[in-house]
């Protein structure tokens, strides 16, 4: 059986490089991409011809490029974090896309944002090295709980954990990806864990984390050009154990040849990884035999599936659609459907 | 009075004469030609260096042979030699010459700037700033920043 990953539609419209896509989690068919023009785009999947347009162009609250935007878990919600300093939380996209809170406390430009799994905390992060977790209140209203400072450079991307309120956080500098933890009930977050080079981390920054669907897996990417699977027992952590540490699994390098910048896993276990050399590459648990040693393979790779860097892949949330989409360099955002050849 | 300049006195080298390009043999409009090292260099020569009146090629700053190039492959790398070791405008000229490529060559282009080992004392962490896109990305919306990079492009009256 051999796969293909096909290009569904090309969305053209934005008029400088995309950083981002996000999909509704709630909504399907249902995207949102974020780009140096300044302006996040919401695209819509006509139930009718089955081809996605533009439905809505929230502009003129980010004075800078958007570069990362991510949907509550209940879909309502639009965070979008930029350049600018603040991060923007959005909703009522039917009717007329409405900035209903904005949040401001990073000092330089604001790199990623990232919601819980229940949508009660939002996480953000920035060049100012720090990363800040608010709550999100009735009304919208959003205070800042934490702000985490132990990163010595840029902080790339936050990611809370699929299933409990771990935050992980990734960075420019050489103490890569942080782990960090409210044990108590003071609301206190502690740095729990970091996966440096000498854990057999990434040499380079880390641009992206991502969970496999039941929380015990994490892949990350790097400049470094390789991509890193973790793992750790979630099941004694969920079981009210304690902290149990992530521990590195395998790396996978020489099939991109210039710096990835993100990846991502599907709710099936497929993972995605989009990078600079303009490929995407498919990777999957390489069913070995071997119980010590996981290992992954490459299962496809599209050369070009963009003109040039690839900045965001991610997978449509449902498992039965095999959408994946990308946003590039090149002004646009891919939609692709992974299908098996006869 | 102490002058703010990183290196008052810089080496001015004498101009290499400039080699004229001869007839391309390829007539086919279609057909995109290709680049070769001398272009590459051709774009950044005349870079104005960010303190001094003279250009990244009178400075030694780059010569023909701090480009490498792998057309085939759309991938160019330029590397630089500050004039001093801690010159703290080798963010600048890095950013400089990515600049003038990335407005010159074609969107295919991958390219790579980094300062020549051993001639500056924070060499790694240049090289970081310079390669990493979204912190160049960054940069490149600070007016500031923007007004001092395109001064640098402008040509000279000459």
């Amino acid at each position: 059986m051999k796969l293909d990953l096909v290009e569904v539609q090309k969305l053209e419209g934005h008029s400088a490089r995309v950083w981002n896509v996000a999909w509704n989690p709630a909504a399907a068919g249902v995207l949102a991409s974020c780009s140096a023009d300044k302006t996040v785009r919401i695209w819509e999947q006509s139930s009718l011809s089955r081809s996605w347009s533009c439905k809505a162009v929230l502009e003129g609250t980010h004075t800078r490029t958007v570069k990362s935007c991510a949907w509550s878990p209940s879909g309502k919600l639009l965070a979008t974090a930029s350049f600018d300093g603040k991060t923007c939380v959005w909703e009522n996209f039917a009717t007329d896309s409405e900035c209903v809170s904005v949040l401001q406390v990073h000092e330089s430009e604001v790199k990623s944002v990232s919601w819980n799994a229940s949508g009660s905390l939002l996480a953000t992060c920035g060049r100012d090295k720090s990363v800040s977790i608010w709550e999100i209140q009735p009304e919208d209203e959003c205070y800042c709980v934490a702000m985490l400072l132990g990163h010595s450079e840029d902080v790339k991307m936050v990611q809370w954990h699929p299933t409990m309120d771990l935050l992980f956080s990734c960075s420019y500098d050489n103490t890569i990806i942080k782990v960090w933890w409210c044990e108590d009930e003071y609301g206190d977050y502690d740095c729990v864990q970091t996966l440096s080079e000498s854990n057999n981390g990434h040499s380079s920054t880390v641009w992206v984390i991502s969970f496999n669907a039941a929380g015990d897996r994490m892949v990350t990417c790097s400049d470094d050009r390789t991509v890193k699977i973790w793992g750790t027992d979630i099941k004694r952590m969920q079981s009210g154990e304690g902290y149990v540490p992530w521990t590195h699994l395998c790396t996978l390098s020489g099939s991109h040849d210039r710096a990835i910048y993100s990846v991502h896993w599907s709710r099936d276990g497929i993972i995605a990884s989009g990078a600079g050399d303009d490929t995407i590459q498919l990777f999957v648990d390489s069913d070995s035999d071997s119980v010590v040693e996981p290992a992954y393979k490459l299962l496809l790779k599209k050369e070009k599936a963009h003109t040039t860097d690839i900045n965001s892949v991610q997978w449509a949330p449902d498992k039965e659609s095999r959408l994946l989409a990308s946003a590039s360099d090149d002004q646009t955002v891919k939609i692709w459907k992974l299908v098996s050849e006869p | 009075m102490v002058s703010g300049l990183i290196n008052e006195n810089p080496i001015i080298y004498p101009k290499k004469e400039r080699r004229l390009r001869t007839d391309s043999s390829n007539t086919d409009e279609f057909t995109p030609e290709p680049i070769d090292q001398l272009e590459i260099f051709d774009h950044i020569r005349d870079i104005k260096d960010p303190e001094h009146p003279n250009t990244l090629e009178d400075l030694r700053v780059v010569t023909e042979d701090s480009v490498e190039l792998d057309d085939d492959n759309s991938y160019v790398r330029v590397t630089f030699t500050p004039t001093v070791e801690h010159c703290s405008m080798a963010t600048i000229i890095g950013l400089c010459v990515r600049v003038k490529l990335l407005r010159s060559l074609p969107a295919r282009y991958k390219i790579d700037i980094r300062v020549a080992p051993g001639t500056h004392a924070t060499e790694d962490a240049v090289n970081k700033q310079l390669n990493d896109k979204e912190r160049v990305a960054a940069a490149l919306e600070n007016p500031n920043l923007v007004e001092m990079v395109d001064e640098c492009l402008l040509p000279s009256d000459e």
